[in-house]
């Protein structure tokens, strides 16, 4: 048996924080390897140990049987050796063309002239060996971000890489997506090349793994391979505990419809456009009632964006109403919205949501700094001990309230914004966009527990996810949003039975459900 | 340092009675301190108010023309009131004025940002022109004294007193600052509308979904910039030269954006930057009978750049040690 890539006994300490605890991993040639574990559980720190973006303080490093000197090699030496890093966040320069970035630092010279047709001949090779189908001439900020992804898995192709190490490659991709990457990934290994991805995505590594190293709090804790790979087990590793991986909604969804109260958020009619002037949302209308959580499907860019804006007050409709218990908001203030009980998890935690720059009881007030102020100033003993009881409530790590927001892993920050807004003074409705995105499943758990318990105090939940196991998970409806249009809607029993998820993502193409009959 | 002494060597000087120079007829002085003090105060002033911009996510490059509108409401102000008036009543009225004129100044691109989108450091700029022009045409129209470039004297009553320290023309105008230091300090830690300003001077976008007027606290934030700026005129005006004079403490503006950047926008650290800067500026007036004035601008500058790189140093050694 030959390995493509060992670590051995790997130990990195960052300040006060072990990141990695005498971490072995043995990748397989020609396998699909995953790390997955929480956030914060050192996977990224080894793989950017192994790639040579971060020195080891102890340990080994052996690629294709030969030892790295040192414990540390530069990631052109990692580069010279055969391993090619995907990094999460893409490292391409959006106005230049996909074979400009792919020979950014490599440049080929011919009489002294940049020779772009020469990699450019290669690329399109690369691509279509492996099915990457990716026009090397084209400009990479006209690309959708799968083709993107695929554009930085060329770039490291070309470069001789024969090892693959993809840190979190789905975090941005639709389903669709998803499954045509697992696709080439299982083509590269085909070809002969080792793919090394991190995730904690625990349904994709059971569909693509052959192997499974768990790591939690910088150690390795389990390794799985084969038809032994399974979520339950997986989740326990990590977690440290038994999970409930789909969290449970207490009464079925048509019985709980029943007990549903009145319209909480009325939209009606409602049109949205975007800055370019073409409409997002497109003539829609949908009902939340309290103590109802209404789920909303669709492929990214099908409205989600632009109805949340509009809701929350950021976006002003081009026509159509909108209500929140009763009360018409449609071109209220953001501060009125609040105050007819609003809360709003945005879809992004980072744009919207949270200063990264500024502490945790600076971002737990954020939005609600008058309700903490007496007159002009803000008062600080209130502030703390608001602070300290939502620290301990939502267990958000580190528990220091000053420390800055930037520091803590995706899931405390989301965790920052759920606490702030479920702890509203006189909650009505909960919008809900993309709640778990990014987040670690210890954090999935708890958000989750949490948007059931704010139905079950009555609030209306309106949950935007693209997570269809999400919206299964905690709808008690679901409605399907295509071209900023509801083309289907289905009960929770709908979705749950046979064939409900595929009606859904039929729905979400646009074709099936309700979708032909809308007419122009 | 070293650099410095190439520099003075070359000039056909000693290294250290320059340095020594600078040091002992600054600091060593009654007089050499009150002189620091004088010129650290509009430092003082103009420092806080770029920070206060920066905290809300702006440069304001133009606290010169704050400063210069500040000064002139100032010395108008205080030149026409009755000569009986009351110090109680006549220095607020030209503190406020001051303060006013200033704040009108800043407010101006501050509107211009969040209404019209327009980058506020080409407005503020731009109108550090528009200041001095119109400031020269009614000074020359109506107010400066006949060939003069200098209005009348203000009354006595508005006058800041000075401290004494040998006849240095260090005054009060200094506790005015150190005021306007720790209201800002205030501000920003302590005060609702200071938390809203910081939230829109790092994320705009997180500021407008938690219901915060991103414009609000552009404009607001750009007045009191403005209207800190203008309280230069207390040191130059109330202080020191008791009438407004074209073109006098002319700089003082845009080194505000260097006093802020050394004293990382934090009012203490502004503070003591302005008394450094204020060492250098004297410093640079004792030494300037050994080596020539153009080569102790270089000095002075060379410092700065030393002191900025060595703290940036520093904090990178910071971050690499154990946290």
């Amino acid at each position: 048996m030959t390995y493509a890539l060992q670590l051995r006994g790997v130990h990195k300490r960052f300040g006060r924080v072990e990141a990695c605890r005498g971490v072995d991993l043995a990748v397989e040639t020609g396998s699909i390897h995953a790390v997955v574990g929480e956030n914060g559980a050192g996977k990224s720190t080894l793989m950017n140990i192994a790639y040579g973006l971060v020195r080891a303080d102890a340990g080994d490093i052996v690629i294709n049987g030969e030892a790295v000197e040192g414990r540390s090699h530069a990631p052109a030496g990692a580069i010279a050796r055969g391993v090619g890093m995907v990094h999460q966040h893409f490292m391409l320069v959006g106005s230049l063309s996909v074979v400009e970035n792919t020979v950014l630092g490599n440049e080929h010279r011919r009489r002294g002239l940049l020779d772009l047709d020469t990699p450019a001949r290669e690329l399109a090779a690369l691509a279509d060996r492996y099915n990457l189908d990716v026009d090397p001439r084209a400009r990479v900020d006209e690309l959708s971000v799968g083709q993107q992804q695929r554009v930085e898995i060329l770039k490291v192709l070309w470069r001789g890489s024969e090892v693959l190490i993809l840190d979190e490659p789905t975090a941005v991709l639709t389903p669709a997506e998803v499954r045509e990457l697992f696709d080439i990934l299982r083509g590269l290994v085909a070809g002969g090349a080792t793919v090394v991805i991190i995730t904690h995505k625990l349904d994709e590594v059971v569909a693509i793994a052959d192997r499974v190293t768990v790591m939690r709090r910088g150690e390795n804790v389990a390794e799985l391979s084969g038809d032994a790979i399974a979520a339950p087990d997986i989740a326990r590793a990590m977690v440290g505990r038994p999970v409930l991986l789909e969290t449970a909604r207490g009464d079925a969804g048509a019985d709980h419809r029943d007990k549903a109260g009145e319209a909480q958020l009325a939209v009606d009619d409602l049109v949205v456009l975007r800055d370019n002037g073409t409409r997002a949302v497109d003539g829609l209308s949908l009902q939340v009632r309290a103590g109802e959580i209404v789920g909303v499907a669709g492929v990214e860019g099908n409205g989600q964006t632009e109805l949340v804006e509009a809701i929350a007050g950021l976006r002003r409709p081009a026509a159509g109403t909108i209500r929140i218990a009763g009360r018409d908001i449609t071109a209220a203030s953001v501060r009125q919205r609040f105050d007819a009980g609003l809360c709003h998890v945005p879809e992004d935690r980072h744009h919207r949501g949270l200063v990264l720059e500024m502490a945790i009881d600076d971002n737990l007030i954020l939005g609600r700094q008058r309700e903490f102020s007496s007159g002009w100033t803000l008062d600080g003993d209130r502030i703390d001990e608001h602070s300290r009881r939502l620290i301990a409530d939502l267990d958000i790590r580190p528990t220091d309230p000053r420390a800055l927001v930037g520091g803590l892993s995706g899931g405390n920050q989301q965790k920052v914004v759920v606490a702030r807004e479920l702890s509203r003074p006189a909650p009505r409705l909960l919008l809900c966009a993309q709640p778990t995105r990014g987040v670690d499943i210890g954090a999935i758990e708890l958000i989750h527990q949490r948007i059931l318990a704010a139905r079950e105090a009555q609030l209306a939940v309106l949950l935007l996810s693209a997570e269809l196991t999400e919206l299964r998970a905690l709808s008690d409806r679901v409605v399907v949003l295509y071209r900023g249009r509801s083309v289907d809607e289905l009960s929770a029993a709908e979705f749950a039975a046979a064939g409900g998820t595929e009606r859904v993502g039929m729905a979400m193409t646009g074709a099936g459900g309700r979708g032909e009959r809308v007419g122009g | 340092m070293a650099l410095g002494s190439v520099l003075i060597i070359a000039a056909q000087q000693s290294p250290a009675r320059v340095y020594w120079t600078m040091i002992s007829r600054t600091w060593g002085s009654a007089y050499g301190l009150g002189e620091v003090l004088h010129r650290a105060t509009p430092l003082i002033f103009t420092g806080l108010s770029v920070a206060i911009a920066f905290r809300a996510g702006l440069f304001n490059i133009g606290a010169e023309g704050q400063m210069v509108a500040g000064s002139m409401a100032a010395a108008l102000v205080g030149g026409s009131l009755p000569g009986a008036t009351p110090m109680v009543v006549a220095l607020p009225c030209c503190l406020v004025a001051a303060m006013a004129a200033g704040g009108v100044a800043g407010a101006v691109p501050g509107v211009l940002k969040a209404r019209f989108g327009a980058h506020e450091v080409i407005n503020t700029i731009m109108l550090n022109f528009i200041i001095a022009s119109l400031v020269l045409w009614l000074g020359n129209r109506f107010f400066f004294a006949s060939e003069t470039t200098h209005t009348a004297p203000i009354i006595a009553a508005a006058q800041l007193p000075r401290f004494g320290l040998s006849g240095s023309n260090a005054n009060a105008s200094l506790v005015v600052a150190l005021l306007a230091a720790g209201a800002v300090w205030y501000l920003f830690a302590r005060t609702r509308t200071g938390y809203e300003w910081r939230v829109v001077g790092h994320n705009p976008a997180a500021a407008e979904a938690g219901g915060i007027s991103v414009a609000g606290a552009i404009i607001g934030s750009m007045a009191v910039s403005g209207a800190v700026a203008g309280l230069v005129g207390a040191n130059n005006v109330l202080g020191y030269k008791h009438y407004f004079e074209n073109g006098y403490g002319a700089g003082v503006g845009f080194m505000g954006t260097a006093v802020a950047l050394v004293g990382r926008n934090h009012p203490a650290g502004i503070v003591a930057a302005a008394l450094l800067f204020g060492t250098l500026s004297h410093g640079g007036l004792e030494v300037s009978r050994y080596v020539a004035k153009e080569l102790v601008d270089v000095l002075q500058a060379v410092i700065i750049l030393a002191l900025i790189a060595s703290s940036a140093e520093v904090r990178r050694l910071q971050q690499r040690g154990p946290a």
